[in-house]
C-alpha cells in the first residue's frame, strides 16, 4: 500500500459537498476563512444555504443556535483558536446548554499550523471544549476518518466540536473507514503498553510501534479518535492487558486526551500514564516536523515515553 | 376579538404585579428592568405576535427572544398570562427542579425560545431564527428584546451588520431604553450615546417610542420595513412602583416585606 498524504479539511469539504445533496437541512457557517477551512467545497454547490458571518465569530455561533433552533442541522467553521477560544461562552450558553445541533468544526489545530506562529496554533481547544457539558469532542485520525466523522455527525442531533489539521499527513485508516461517535479503534495489538493517540499523532503512534517491536517490545495502538464521550471499554480493556499507557496528541498536556484518559484510569484501573503533548507552553513559528521536534511531539518522544510508562509499571 | 389599549395596560399591571410577587418569594431577581419593559411584553403576547399557547411549537409562530435574560419574571408572567404556563408555577421562580430558572432555558418551560441570560447574545439568536424563516419562505417574524446596557457588547453590533447584510424584514429588535444599568447611569458607566444613529448608520430603520405608551408600542411594533427594525423604547426602570421608579438599587435586588407590601399596593390600585 502506498502512503497517502492528504489534507483533513479537503475531506472536511468534500463530505459537506456530499451533504449539500443528501440533506436539505444542513447548513455551513463561516467567518471569513472557507477558502481555508474548506466549507467553499460546500459553498459551491450550494450557495443558498451556506452563510458567511464575516470576522465575527461570537456572532457565528449566535446565528448557529437559531437556526438549528429552527430546525437546521448547522456546520459552523472557523480556525481552532478562533472556533473554540473567541467564542467559548457563546457555545456554552447557546448551543451546549440547550443542546443545540451545531456542530463546530475547526480546521488548522495544534503546532503543525506551522509559520502563522502561536497565535495561530490552538493548543487548549480540546480541554476548553471537552469542559463543556452535552459537548461531544472528536479529533480524526486522517482524512479518511475526517470525511467519515462529518458524515456521522451531521446523523447526530446534538453539539460537537470536531479539530481538524491545516497540512497534509499520512492516512492511517482504510479509505472507507467508518465512524461512530464514541467508538475507538485498535490499531495494532499488543501486550506491553497502550499508545493511545489522536489526530495526526496516531501515526507516531504506529511509527512508534514499529521501532518497539524492534527491540521486542509490544506496543498496542489505539485511535482514540472520540476524546468526549471516552471509549471507556476499549480503554479498561487494553490497559487490563498492558498495564501502562501513552498518550500522544498535538494539544497541551493540560486538558486534552492524556487528561481525559487520566481521569478515566486513575478511579477505574489506577496504572502509569505518560503525555505526549506541549508542556503547557505556547508554540512558534516554524516548520512543522521541526517544531514536533522541538516541542517534544515527535516519533521519538513517543518511544522514550512508552519506556518511562513500562519502567514506571515495573516500580509498581 | 382583539383588547383594547386600557386592556393592555392593565395586562401589563398585572405582569408587574406577578413580577414583585415572584421576586419577593424568590428573595432575589431583577424587577426593575422587568417594570419598564412590561407594557411591551402586554402589546407583544396580546395583540402582536402570531402565537398559539397551546402549540408553543408551531412552526409559524412569531418568535421573541429576550436578550436581557434577567428580566425572565416577566418573560414568565407574560407566559402564564397568555396561558403557557399555570399562574400559580410562577411562585416556583429559582427554586430548585422549578421550570423557572433565574434566566431563561429553552426546552424547560413552554414557550421559552432559546437560553439567555448571558448578555450581548440574543441578537444573533434572533438573527438565525429570521434567517431560518427566509431560508424557509416562512412569513414568522421575530422579536428581540435588548437591555440598553447590554449595547454596550460588541456581539450586537456584530449581529447589527448581519441583520442589515442578509436583509432581515422579518427581525424586529426592541431596546428598553431606561437608561440605567447595574453601576448606575448608562453614560456614566460606558455612554451609549445616540443609539438610533448607531442603529441605523449599521442599515436598519429605526424609530423611537415611549415605551409606556401602548398604542406608539403597537404601531410601532406593526410596522415593517423592508431590512431589519430597531425600536429604542424610552423607558422608566421600575415603572409604576413609585420608590422604584428610576432607582438602579432595584436592577437586581428584589423588594423586602415592607417594600413588597407598598409596590403591591401601588400597582393594585393602578388596576
Amino acid at each position: 500500500m502506498t502512503v497517502q498524504k492528504l489534507a483533513q479539511r479537503n475531506y472536511y469539504g468534500k463530505a459537506l459537498a456530499e451533504l449539500s445533496r443528501s440533506r436539505g437541512d444542513v447548513v455551513v457557517m463561516d467567518a471569513d476563512l472557507a477558502s481555508s477551512t474548506k466549507t467553499s467545497e460546500f459553498e459551491k454547490v450550494c450557495p443558498e444555504r451556506f452563510v458567511e458571518v464575516g470576522i465575527a465569530e461570537q456572532n457565528m455561533i449566535g446565528v448557529a443556535s437559531g437556526l438549528a433552533a429552527s430546525g437546521k442541522t448547522v456546520f459552523a467553521s472557523t480556525f481552532a483558536v478562533f472556533a473554540s477560544g473567541r467564542c467559548w461562552e457563546q457555545i456554552r450558553l447557546s448551543v451546549a446548554y440547550p443542546r443545540l445541533n451545531v456542530k463546530i468544526v475547526s480546521t488548522h489545530c495544534g503546532i503543525s499550523v506551522g509559520e502563522d506562529g502561536a497565535s495561530h496554533q490552538a493548543l487548549e481547544d480540546i480541554s476548553l471544549m471537552r469542559s463543556i457539558p452535552n459537548m461531544v469532542v472528536i479529533s480524526p485520525s486522517d482524512a479518511y476518518e475526517a470525511f467519515a466523522a462529518t458524515k456521522a455527525i451531521a446523523e447526530y442531533d446534538g453539539p460537537v466540536y470536531m479539530r481538524l489539521g491545516r497540512s497534509e499527513f499520512p492516512t492511517v485508516m482504510p479509505m472507507d473507514t467508518e465512524f461512530r461517535i464514541g467508538r475507538a479503534t485498535v490499531m495494532r495489538e499488543g501486550g506491553d503498553v497502550t499508545l493511545i493517540g489522536t489526530g495526526q499523532l496516531v501515526m507516531s503512534c504506529l511509527e512508534a510501534a514499529d521501532a518497539l517491536a524492534s527491540e521486542g517490545i509490544s506496543a498496542e495502538v489505539i485511535n482514540m479518535s472520540t476524546i468526549k464521550p471516552l471509549d471507556r471499554e476499549t480503554l479498561l480493556e487494553s490497559l487490563g492487558r498492558t498495564g501502562c499507557a501513552v498518550t500522544a496528541e498535538e494539544h497541551s498536556v493540560i486538558g486534552g486526551l492524556g487528561s481525559a484518559v487520566s481521569e478515566l484510569l486513575c478511579e477505574e484501573m489506577p496504572s502509569p500514564v505518560v503525555k505526549i503533548g506541549t508542556k503547557d507552553t505556547f508554540g512558534e513559528s516554524g516548520n512543522p516536523e521541526k517544531l514536533f521536534v522541538k516541542y517534544g511531539l515527535a516519533v521519538p518522544d513517543v518511544i522514550d515515553a512508552a519506556k518511562r510508562s513500562m519502567a514506571l509499571k515495573r516500580k509498581g | 376579538m382583539g383588547y383594547s389599549s386600557e386592556d393592555l395596560s392593565r395586562i401589563a399591571n398585572r405582569l408587574r404585579v406577578h413580577v414583585i410577587e415572584m421576586t419577593s418569594a424568590a428573595g432575589s431577581g431583577h424587577p426593575g428592568g422587568s417594570l419598564s419593559s412590561a407594557d411591551l411584553l402586554a402589546v407583544l403576547y396580546f395583540r402582536v405576535m402570531r402565537h398559539d399557547p397551546k402549540s408553543p411549537d408551531w412552526a409559524d409562530r412569531d418568535r421573541f427572544i429576550l436578550s436581557k435574560g434577567h428580566v425572565a419574571p416577566l418573560l414568565y408572567a407574560a407566559l402564564a398570562e397568555s396561558g403557557y404556563l399555570p399562574v400559580e408555577e410562577l411562585m416556583t421562580l429559582r427554586k430548585m427542579g422549578s421550570r423557572l430558572q433565574g434566566h431563561p432555558v429553552r426546552g424547560k418551560a413552554p414557550g421559552v425560545e432559546m437560553s439567555t441570560g448571558s448578555l450581548g447574545q440574543g441578537l444573533s439568536m434572533s438573527c438565525g431564527i429570521a434567517l431560518a424563516g427566509k431560508m424557509d419562505c416562512k412569513d414568522y417574524r421575530v422579536f428581540c428584546l435588548l437591555g440598553d446596557g447590554e449595547m454596550q457588547s460588541g456581539q450586537n453590533w456584530e449581529a447589527a451588520m448581519f441583520a442589515s447584510h442578509y436583509r432581515l424584514d422579518n427581525l424586529t429588535a426592541i431596546v428598553d431604553r431606561n437608561r440605567l444599568q447595574i453601576t448606575g447611569d448608562t453614560e456614566r458607566c460606558m455612554s451609549l450615546g445616540a443609539l438610533d444613529e448607531k442603529f441605523r448608520s449599521f442599515g436598519w430603520d429605526v424609530e423611537t417610542v415611549n415605551g409606556h405608551d401602548i398604542d406608539a408600542l403597537t404601531s410601532a411594533l406593526e410596522k415593517r420595513s423592508d431590512g431589519p427594525r430597531a425600536i429604542i423604547m424610552n423607558t422608566i426602570k421600575g415603572k409604576c412602583v413609585s420608590f422604584m421608579e428610576n432607582n438602579a438599587g432595584f436592577h437586581g435586588k428584589a423588594c423586602n416585606c415592607e417594600e413588597t407590601a407598598r409596590a403591591l399596593k401601588e400597582l393594585k390600585e393602578g388596576l
